[in-house]
């Protein structure tokens, strides 16, 4: 039995988007760079000390004194080691990635939730992008957009896009048949439905998910600097090529108070947005 | 006036619905549709009409179909056929936008456990009907406290649903279906998940606010206390089926098949029957009669007390034979041997109540109506023989 040239029909499969749909891959790459260097051109824009003063306020509004004292401390070790540019664009590229999951992932998460066709397809497709390995989809995000930031963010995306899709669905499923039949007995339309009993319900669940999805690609940056995304990654990647243990150990450190923060602050914005309600 | 008719509505789930429709008027039973063509009948051919401000209780088992009844009503359920008309317009051939209106105008829903909005504050939940009609927020605001004042929970507009106890939260979910201003109310089981106490002081306020608001009330539940406590009328329902609607006494009295009999059958009689059940014809005598005719009356009916009236049958009061012989032989007049406090019920008394007044009593007890008239008198013997099942309708009829 010949072997079935699976590898060839990806490659003309994607020969023929190159060819085809680079417009389009332009003009995602456009708006995904513009959003990277918005992200990083207004977070270099005031000095060091006081962007940490800053996020130590924020972290007191959203999670008290002890992620305040820990952000502000952990920020202070980065800029003091010397990876503070390197830190801002990574923390750009997980934002704009985790931007875009949760632009792209609630509104698949909701449809998976309404309807049956939908999530039969979704589900299998999510497990795919889950499964395969991460490396795999740099090189088409390479051959699309080319090296640099912008196929960082896609492979990002794809590789962390996933918990927040599930997790929609699940919230958004979760809300109790009494509660949405009660909305409906009321004569509630459709979006006011979703807008005013569902998604408010789901909220907690669907956070947990974008916590995931922020905590996943920043779990890509590393692989992400292979293709020339710029960032704290990409310290770590040469200081592990060069075999330098104590730069690796540093840059590496950076990206754990980065993770840590970050999962921090996402988990803790929808708890306190509660109380205060 | 009625408001809601149901004409033959049937909701069968299933993947070919109408194929167990026809099967069912072939004369098919429930089960062998269920065994053979895998469809369930939920609702099976009902037919009621329900009328401008009467509670409305439909009855039955878990399983029986009430509560898949009650959501064809709004079209929570799409129903598989039949029509459903709500002041004469058919529920079925709207379209979404009226369907909508109907439910945001002319029917409200208080369910059975509560489904409150745990994220809204007690004045939003109660809000939500009107806010989705896009009514301005202080007009909404100003319906809810409204709407909360009269089911007692002024004050606690601010609080969180699970910041309140149970039976409070029902009445959240009642304020919340009051606020639309709906013309009918449907309740599945509304009190079920309360416990039994606080069930009944629902209960009362139910009926409390229902004579305010003369609201018509679709009432689903399980438990027949209450529904012969709070129902006009009763229909109750078997395997999707309703097998008799009635008022409470006539289910009681006259049950349409052995179901019902064997449903009825271990009522608490005394919380259901009253006074004017049980109650005999009082034999009476007027003020201007002397004793020696008192005294012959009772002698000729072998009783030993007489129930004193004047002309316009009003009750002055009781005498005795003792009394009357006593007067007889000292010249007295009836007026001057009346016993003018002896124990006076209305017709509506519950036979509990009855128990203890009949025990403290020498005398019997008079059933008076609104008017001070007399209409009947209750013994010892005809309570108890009410409640050991003796109560024939003949019997309970007062006299005209």
């Amino acid at each position: 039995m010949p072997k079935i040239p699976l590898a060839d029909w990806i490659n003309s499969i994607v020969d023929w988007m190159e060819e085809y749909l680079a417009g389009f891959f332009d003009l995602v790459a456009d708006v995904i760079e513009s959003i990277v260097d918005f992200f990083s051109y207004l977070f270099l824009l005031p000095h060091p000390f006081v962007f940490i003063a800053i996020l130590g306020v924020l972290a007191f509004l959203v999670g008290r004194t002890s992620l305040m004292l820990f952000s502000v401390i952990g920020f202070l070790i980065i800029d003091n080691l010397g990876y503070w540019p390197q830190t801002i664009d990574t923390l750009s590229l997980v934002l704009t990635s985790g931007l875009i999951s949760v632009i792209l992932g609630v509104p698949l998460g909701i449809w998976a939730a309404y309807s049956k066709g939908a999530s039969r397809i979704i589900i299998p497709v999510l497990d795919f992008m889950q499964t395969m390995p991460a490396f795999v989809y740099l090189l088409p995000a390479v051959t699309f957009f080319s090296l640099g930031v912008v196929p960082g963010v896609i492979a990002s995306v794809i590789f962390a896009i996933p918990p927040t899709i599930r997790l929609t669905r699940l919230g958004i499923m979760q809300v109790s048949g009494e509660l949405t039949e009660a909305a409906d007995a009321f004569g509630s339309t459709s979006g006011q439905k979703l807008f005013k009993v569902q998604l408010p319900l789901a909220m907690p669940t669907i956070m947990a998910g974008v916590n995931q999805t922020i905590m996943l690609s920043l779990s890509m940056v590393v692989i992400a600097s292979m293709i020339g995304a710029q960032g704290i990654g990409a310290e770590v990647y040469r200081a592990v090529t060069q075999l330098q243990i104590g730069k690796g150990f540093e840059a590496g450190l950076a990206v754990v108070i980065l993770a840590i923060v970050l999962d921090r602050f996402t988990q803790n914005i929808f708890k306190t947005k509660k109380r205060g309600a | 006036m009625t408001i809601l008719q149901v004409k033959n509505v049937s909701k069968l789930f299933g993947s070919h619905p109408e194929q167990g429709l026809e099967l069912l008027q072939q004369g098919w039973s429930k089960e062998r549709i269920a065994k053979e063509k895998n469809i369930t009948v939920g609702v099976n051919r009902v037919s009621f009409d329900i009328q401008q401000g009467e509670i409305f209780v439909i009855m039955g088992l878990s399983g029986s179909g009430k509560s898949t009844l009650v959501r064809l009503l709004n079209r929570l359920i799409e129903p598989t056929s039949g029509e459903i008309l709500i002041n004469g317009k058919d529920l079925r051939k709207m379209n979404k936008e009226d369907l909508r209106k109907v439910r945001r105008k002319s029917i409200s829903m208080v369910f059975q456990k509560f489904a409150l909005f745990p994220h809204r504050t007690v004045s939003e939940n109660v809000e939500y009907g009107l806010e989705i009609q896009k009514v301005e927020k202080s007009k909404r605001r100003e319906a809810a406290l409204q709407s909360l004042e009269l089911v007692g929970l002024k004050g606690w507009e601010d609080k969180l649903p699970d910041e309140l106890s149970g039976g409070m939260q029902q009445r959240v979910g009642l304020a919340r279906a009051l606020a639309n201003d709906p013309e009918i109310l449907l309740m599945d089981e509304a009190f079920s998940a309360l416990d039994p106490l606080i069930r009944r002081d629902m209960q009362d306020e139910l009926l409390e606010l229902q004579d305010k608001m003369k609201k018509t009330i679709v009432f689903i539940t399980h438990d027949l206390d209450e529904a012969l406590r709070i129902g006009d009328r009763i229909a109750l329902m078997k395997d999707g089926a309703v097998v008799q609607i009635g008022t409470p006494e006539e289910i009681l009295t006259q049950p349409a098949n052995d179901y019902v009999e064997r449903f009825v059958e271990d009522v608490d009689l005394s919380k259901v029957l009253t006074a004017s059940h049980v109650m005999r014809r009082p034999e009476t005598i007027t003020t201007d009669r002397g004793p020696r005719v008192a005294l012959e009356v009772m002698r000729e009916r072998g009783i030993s007390n007489l129930f004193v009236i004047d002309r316009s049958k009003k009750l002055i009061g009781v005498i005795t034979a003792e009394d009357a012989s006593d007067a007889l032989k000292n010249n007295k007049k009836l007026e001057d041997i009346v016993i003018l406090d002896g124990p006076r019920v209305g017709p509506d008394t519950l036979l509990n109540e009855l128990f203890e007044i009949t025990s403290m009593s020498k005398v019997p007890l008079a059933v008076v109506d609104d008017n001070g008239r007399l209409t009947g008198v209750i013994v010892r013997g005809a309570v108890l023989g009410a409640l050991a099942g003796e109560s024939k309708a003949e019997e309970v009829k007062p006299h005209a």
